[in-house]
């Protein structure tokens, strides 16, 4: 294993003049080819710290560093990043949080926190049961996994997974295990060939919630995994869930801070939807406002399974959320709906995709997005239809409401179609507050701030009535009223 | 109560009101009639206070206040009520939630204290059942999906809640069946008062069989041409605007304006 560290310690060395001549080679700006490196270099650095695992995971961490490097950071000339730069995190160089001195001794009891043992780490952000609780939506019951800087932490979290035929666990520890489907899933899921951030990620694996459901089996309660972030580093957690043939769960991911700090979350998310499985997905992101957050859910659909997703996003300086599916199977179903509230300067990026691979499958879409201050928000929805996929039945929408004139939105929706008997519809739309409904409003007593936050709330909430997991509809649209309610004073 | 003098509006640089003087006093039923275009319905709006529109010229005085100094949900707040020809939908707002924030509010603005979702449901039984309306109406969003009967009737219903002093009906019999008509008819009948004053807005004498005013004006190319009691709008009935010996004149105006 050390000699596996050496080696890519030494490949990385050389990586470094690959990079900065690549860049320079295509000519990018100098500030790109002179900052690229250094952040670059860093992640290369703290790559050689990890913890050894086994042989199959290191290549795969290899080949994923190798091509991390290759891509580089996504300009604005990427069509997937056009309306997005990076620059303010591949600008910086972010520590492995594990490592991070400020998140290692932050309110740490355990003075030892400093040392690179991921099990030091555990309260290194200080954080106490009562701060996890209240992210829990007012659920004891539900199986709770809390990961520090992207670690897990068992004495925060409350698993009540029975064992057999539910495994609900840190991934660190499925992977120690040996346990089967990991190696199976764990990176065929999340393609990095193209994506920069997910090549990044899977360099790093280390830990995240491994969740795996056997066959026929039902998750009554739903999972809830929280990723606590603090200090001034990097995570890159990742999750991997195997739904087995018609099983069925629930999984919701929180992506919070307890403080302002500026930290980097770059998740990952891979789902096996197994034939005739149902899979509902929650991801809640909502990172303190100097923070930056890319996530990546992506999951593969076998005959007759069902995935819903639905993505909340709120916080973070820069954050991205990719929600990729695959419908590889015939009649499988997908819903991807969200909501993204943005203020102040955030910039909040949103981007789907649905691979309508194999014929008779539905997929909905409904995004909508609500900017205010000087943010920018983008959506890019990609719905492809494939030559097989005949008798798709595709709806896409996205709807953006501007509370500000210095607000922008970038939407993109995205229809390719191969197939020739399909039944396909997309369209977006971008307004401001219907001044007549405010008239109407207003002309019944209802002061012009109320009827704005009415209206503004209405607009919103109606995305959130898809949310069928009741204690977490009722905590967004408190989240979502919150919001409103600031802003209009 | 009112005194509408000289009052000139309009939209960008098309004047629509061209010198407007009406007085309603409390205990009056006033309908100001007219075709399409004479500006009725923008009368009503300015009133209300629509932000679309710029009063150009003229007063407004409402029981000795200047009405146009008051955003829009002060005047409500005093009393003013609007129902409006094309009520508004608004996808996501119940129509329950809607009127009990309106209801509070106004009260907030008299000093008297907020009513909770159940005193206010109790409220509003009976307020349903003089427009025929089911309770399920309640919870559906405001306007959304209803047929222009149902958005008339919530109209109304919304006025006999909000009880206002003085309401303005903006062609609310337009798309009405005769029995729609009737239900709103007497919705507004049961709500007249010594106290109220209700002015109604229609192109039709049909409605003022039921809601009987005591004046009558008609409008034309944004002035008031005739004023008279209800047997004028009978007689508009019977022989057309054109019967009115200004509306000619008036209208070619207009027309040339």
């Amino acid at each position: 294993m050390s000699d596996i560290a050496t080696e890519v310690a030494t490949r990385d060395r050389s990586g470094v003049n690959d990079l900065s001549t690549r860049d320079a080679g295509k000519g990018t700006r100098k500030t790109t080819a002179t900052r690229a490196p250094s952040s670059v270099a860093v992640y290369r650095e703290d790559f050689s710290t990890q913890k050894s695992v086994p042989a199959w995971l290191n290549e795969l961490r290899v080949k994923a560093l190798d091509r991390f490097e290759t891509l580089g950071f996504p300009t604005t000339k990427n069509e997937d990043w056009h309306f997005t730069s990076v620059a303010p995190i591949a600008d910086r160089s972010f520590r492995l949080a594990v490592l991070d001195p400020e998140s290692a001794t932050a309110e740490s009891s355990d003075r030892r926190g400093s040392s690179r043992r991921r099990s030091d780490a555990l309260n290194a952000l200080g954080v106490k049961a009562d701060d996890v609780a209240s992210f829990g939506f007012g659920q004891k019951d539900w199986h709770q996994l809390v990961f520090i800087n992207g670690i897990f932490d068992g004495a925060l979290s409350s698993n009540h997974a029975l064992g057999g035929n539910v495994r609900i666990d840190s991934l660190a520890r499925a992977i120690e295990d040996g346990a089967a489907s990991v190696e199976r899933h764990l990176g065929r899921i999340a393609a990095f060939d193209q994506h920069a951030f997910t090549a990044l990620n899977t360099a790093f694996i280390a830990d995240g919630a491994f969740i795996e459901i056997a066959n026929d089996a039902v998750v009554d309660k739903p999972i809830h995994l929280v990723f606590i972030s603090g200090g001034e580093g990097v995570s890159h957690p990742r999750n991997l869930i195997v739904a087995g043939r018609h099983s069925r769960a629930t999984v919701v991911e929180s992506y919070v801070s307890l403080r302002e700090s500026t930290y980097f979350t770059n998740a990952v998310t891979e789902i096996a939807v197994g034939e005739g499985a149902h899979v509902d997905h929650y991801k809640l992101q909502r990172e303190n406002d100097s923070a930056f957050h890319v996530g990546t859910t992506q999951a593969r659909q076998a005959r007759n399974g069902t995935f819903h997703s639905f993505s909340f996003a709120i916080g973070g300086a820069l954050a991205r959320t990719n929600i990729y599916t695959s419908l590889d199977g015939d009649a499988a179903t997908c819903t991807l709906n969200g909501l993204y509230l943005t203020d102040g300067t955030q910039h909040i990026d949103n981007q789907t995709s649905i691979e309508h691979i194999a014929p008779n499958c539905p997929s909905h879409e409904i995004y909508k997005g609500v900017l205010d201050g000087r943010s920018h928000g983008v959506f890019n929805g990609k719905v492809y239809v494939h030559p097989e996929a005949q008798k798709t039945d595709g709806k896409q929408s996205n709807n953006n409401l501007l509370l500000s004139p210095q607000a922008r939105i970038d939407t993109k929706p995205q229809l390719e179609i191969f197939a020739d008997d399909v039944k396909c519809t997309h369209g977006a739309t971008v307004g401001r507050l219907d001044e007549v409904a405010m008239f109407y409003l207003k002309s019944r007593g209802i002061g012009a701030e109320t009827a704005r936050m009415l209206l503004t709330y209405a607009f919103a909430a109606d995305v959130l009535e898809t949310i069928k997991l009741a204690p977490l509809k009722a905590e967004l649209e408190k989240v979502v009223l919150a919001r409103f309610a600031d802003s209009a004073t | 109560m009112l005194e509408i003098n000289d009052l000139h509006a309009g939209i960008g640089d098309r004047e629509i009101l061209r010198g407007i003087t009406l007085n309603v006093n409390a205990g009056e039923v006033h309908a100001v009639m007219g075709p399409n275009g004479s500006g009725k319905s923008t009368l009503a709006q300015v009133l209300a206070g629509n932000p679309s529109y710029e009063v150009t010229r003229g007063t407004v005085h409402y029981n000795g206040q200047d009405l146009l100094e008051q955003a829009p949900e002060v005047r409500a707040q005093n009393g003013i009520f609007l129902a409006f020809q094309y009520p508004v939908e608004i996808p996501g707002v119940s129509n329950a939630y809607f009127l009990r924030s309106a209801y509070n509010e106004i009260r907030k603005a008299k000093g008297q204290e907020e009513v909770d979702p159940l005193e206010f449901l109790d409220l509003v039984e009976e307020k349903l059942k003089l427009v025929d309306m089911s309770e399920a109406m309640l919870s559906r969003s405001v306007n959304q999906g209803f047929s222009g009967g149902e958005k008339k009737r919530n109209e109304i219903f919304q006025m006999a809640v909000l009880s206002p002093r003085l309401a303005i009906l903006d062609e609310t019999d337009s798309g009405l069946d005769i029995d729609a008509l009737r239900i709103v008819a007497e919705g507004v009948n049961k709500l007249r008062s010594p106290e109220n004053a209700t002015i109604v807005v229609t192109h039709y004498q049909r409605l003022l069989n039921y809601i009987v005013p005591d004046f009558v004006h008609v409008l034309a190319n944004g002035r008031i041409v005739k004023s008279g009691g209800k047997e004028l709008a009978l007689e508009l009935e019977e022989k057309g605007y054109d019967w009115i010996p200004s509306f000619a004149d008036a209208g070619t105006a207009g027309a040339t304006a």
